[in-house]
């Protein structure tokens, strides 16, 4: 790993943000128990955060290998309506995650060919998905909203075990297992290589196109099950809303979080950070009544000044303009 | 960002309960009216129950109706345009999918001395005599009905957080600006908190939730710009532990199946309609304009209310 770590600025970023809602409330961080559960701002932050930060974690992958998956958003709608479908036949619980996780590989798997296989560019390849997925959930959904009344689904994105959200619970051990695997075993190597040089990988026997497909698919599964997650939390399949630019959301925790775009470099850690910080924001937006017209300029800024904060370009600037100052005076 | 998702806080519309035929059609005329009606297309839910509308209250009054699907596209809504001219047609009825370029095949019509009347959108022109009259939804008249609802329900007192629609769509605009009007006569009824759930379940959840947590007990009713936002604030009032309907009063607009259900079963507490049950408004429109009756330019569709005192009752007319 590369030593120029932006996770301690995103941390800062993040830290200013709450201290920010800790000045103006100072329960902002409390955490009681009610109905024997938790209860409280950072569990919402967590449940509500969950979604993007399974999108952003397989995005992760992709972006490090040098593409980008704008299909996410889609793909949940499509496996929502899956789940709705599965479900209100009476398929089993299993069987209908099993089902989602399945269609969103599937998903995956055909932007996984288009892009390392044929060679089409990542924007372009996903985007085709991106503009037909909603069109092929809406098909599947007959137009509707369909309502999914089953208390063991709606567990997984509302549910409570020992007090604690499943939600959560259950993305925290995806990311652990998705760090442990690529850091642990040379997975995580092969994507930075295939990312930073894909024809030097190739010529060191890496199997350059099967990494990037992979990495496309195992994305396609995540966005999968975000999608069972998504109509969980909602009891609904709603073709046209679910996901809906969720994949922004998502590919700026992948960034903010010390992935780089251009590939070659990953952070798991730094994408779990990353989704914290937006989905802190979006809570800080309606805890501080910012008007809803004017929500997205304080997004944006706060965005951009962590953006600013990791900036080595400008950092090493300003230094430089301070250590001028020094020298004249 | 798509045609498709345009039309967003009405795709999921209910089907409305029957509106009164006014008898203006007793004089039944001799020969068999035709009306061409040149549709959108097939969109969502609330187109389709549109047009059944129009083609179900034709039959009803013996109206040869040519119904044409434009399938999303303008090009096809002129071609039929032009051939219900040739068919010289009584009257001419558009729902525009865009809102420019009508002048060439609306002079046409009105050479051949053919009223068109538009419905649900209305178009750009610089000759309003092009088009008889316009007849859509109106939403802020929605959002004075919920408003005076609400003052009657909780005899003019609470706090209310409010969940908006996308910032910026006419049906968000107007249903905040006639909500807000609507309350001016009652000062002890105070709006404390408003932020956008975007008209998407998840997000009337997410932000009822933060509510929830910053105001606590100060809550007591939630005025929602559409339904979907409304039931995913129920979902997070029976999350924090307590009872959507009872301890906090929800108010909401569209009137979709699901909503009208929760108001039956006392999740919701009221939800104002927006009916795509355009027909017979539109037919009794015609027969006036071919009396020779002045009609006015503009002109709305009526909008119901469904609370705990028709809902139960309401539902097994609902169209879906």
């Amino acid at each position: 790993m590369k030593s120029r770590s932006t996770l301690p600025w995103l941390l800062a970023g993040l830290a200013l943000l709450i201290g920010l809602n800790l000045v103006a409330n100072p329960a902002f961080l409390k955490i009681t128990v009610q109905d024997g559960h938790l209860f409280g701002v950072p569990v919402d932050i967590l449940t509500q955060g969950s979604r993007t930060m399974l999108l952003a974690l397989g995005l992760t992958l992709v972006i490090a290998t040098g593409g980008v998956d704008l299909s996410v958003g889609s793909v949940v709608a499509i496996t929502g309506a899956v789940c709705a479908l599965m479900l209100n036949t009476g398929a089993g619980l299993a069987a209908t995650v099993a089902a989602a996780v399945g269609a969103g590989a599937l998903a995956g798997g055909g932007n996984g060919l288009l892009v390392a296989r044929i060679g089409i560019q990542p924007i372009v390849a996903t985007l085709i998905l991106m503009v037909a997925g909603r069109g092929i959930a809406q098909l599947l959904c007959g137009g509707q909203v369909l309502i999914i009344a089953n208390p063991a689904f709606e567990f997984l994105a509302n549910g409570f075990v020992l007090g604690v959200p499943v939600a959560p619970l259950l993305v925290v051990a995806l990311f652990v297992g998705t760090h442990a695997f690529v850091r642990r075993t040379a997975a995580g190597l092969f994507i930075e290589a295939v990312g930073d040089n894909e024809t030097a990988s190739r010529f060191a026997g890496l199997a350059a196109a099967r990494v990037k497909a992979l990495a496309y698919v195992f994305c396609g599964a995540c966005a999968g099950f975000t999608g069972v997650l998504t109509a969980a939390n909602i009891r609904a399949a709603d073709a046209n809303r679910a996901g809906e630019n969720a994949e922004l959301d998502a590919i700026f925790a992948v960034v903010v979080g010390g992935t780089a775009l251009t590939g070659g470099r990953l952070s798991i850690m730094g994408t779990f950070l990353g989704a914290i910080l937006i989905q802190t924001l979006a809570t800080t937006m309606y805890y501080r009544g910012v008007p809803p017209a004017v929500a997205p300029v304080p997004k944006a800024l706060l965005i951009l000044a962590v953006s600013l904060l990791q900036s080595e370009q400008l950092r090493s600037r300003v230094a430089a303009l301070w250590r001028r100052k020094e020298a004249a005076s | 960002m798509f045609t498709l998702i345009t039309r967003q806080p009405f795709l999921f519309l209910a089907a409305a309960a029957l509106l009164t035929v006014t008898g203006l059609f007793g004089a039944a005329p001799k020969k068999t009216l035709k009306v061409g009606f040149a549709q959108t297309g097939a969109e969502s839910a609330w187109r389709t129950a549109n047009s059944d509308s129009m083609k179900a209250e034709a039959a009803k009054r013996g109206i040869d109706l040519k119904f044409s699907d434009g399938q999303g596209k303008q090009e096809n809504q002129i071609r039929a345009v032009r051939s219900f001219i040739t068919q010289g047609v009584d009257a001419i009825v558009i729902a525009p999918i865009v809102e420019t370029g009508w002048d060439p095949v609306l002079r046409e019509a009105k050479r051949a001395k053919i009223p068109v009347i538009l419905t649900d959108r209305t178009i750009q022109t610089t000759d309003a005599s092009l088009f008889v009259c316009f007849i859509g939804s109106d939403f802020y008249e929605e959002g004075k009905m919920a408003a005076d609802w609400l003052a009657k329900a909780v005899s003019g007192k609470g706090n209310i957080v409010e969940l908006q629609g996308t910032p910026g769509s006419a049906p968000a605009n107007e249903r905040r600006k006639a909500f807000a009007d609507g309350l001016a006569k009652y000062p002890s009824l105070k709006i404390i908190d408003a932020q956008s759930g975007n008209f998407e379940r998840s997000g009337g959840k997410q932000v009822m939730e933060a509510f929830l947590k910053k105001h606590g007990k100060a809550i007591n009713v939630v005025y929602a710009h559409n339904d979907d936002m409304a039931l995913g604030a129920a979902q997070a009032i029976e999350e924090a532990g307590l009872k959507p309907g009872k301890d906090i009063t929800l108010v909401s607009i569209d009137a979709i199946g699901e909503a009208v259900k929760a108001v039956a079963a006392g999740r919701i507490n009221c939800t104002v309609e927006c009916s795509p049950l355009f027909g017979p408004k539109v037919y009794d429109t015609i027969a006036k304009v071919l009396a020779g009756e002045k009609v006015p330019k503009k002109s709305f569709n009526q909008d119901e209310l469904f609370d705990a005192t028709n809902a139960a009752k309401a539902l097994p007319t609902r169209q879906y």
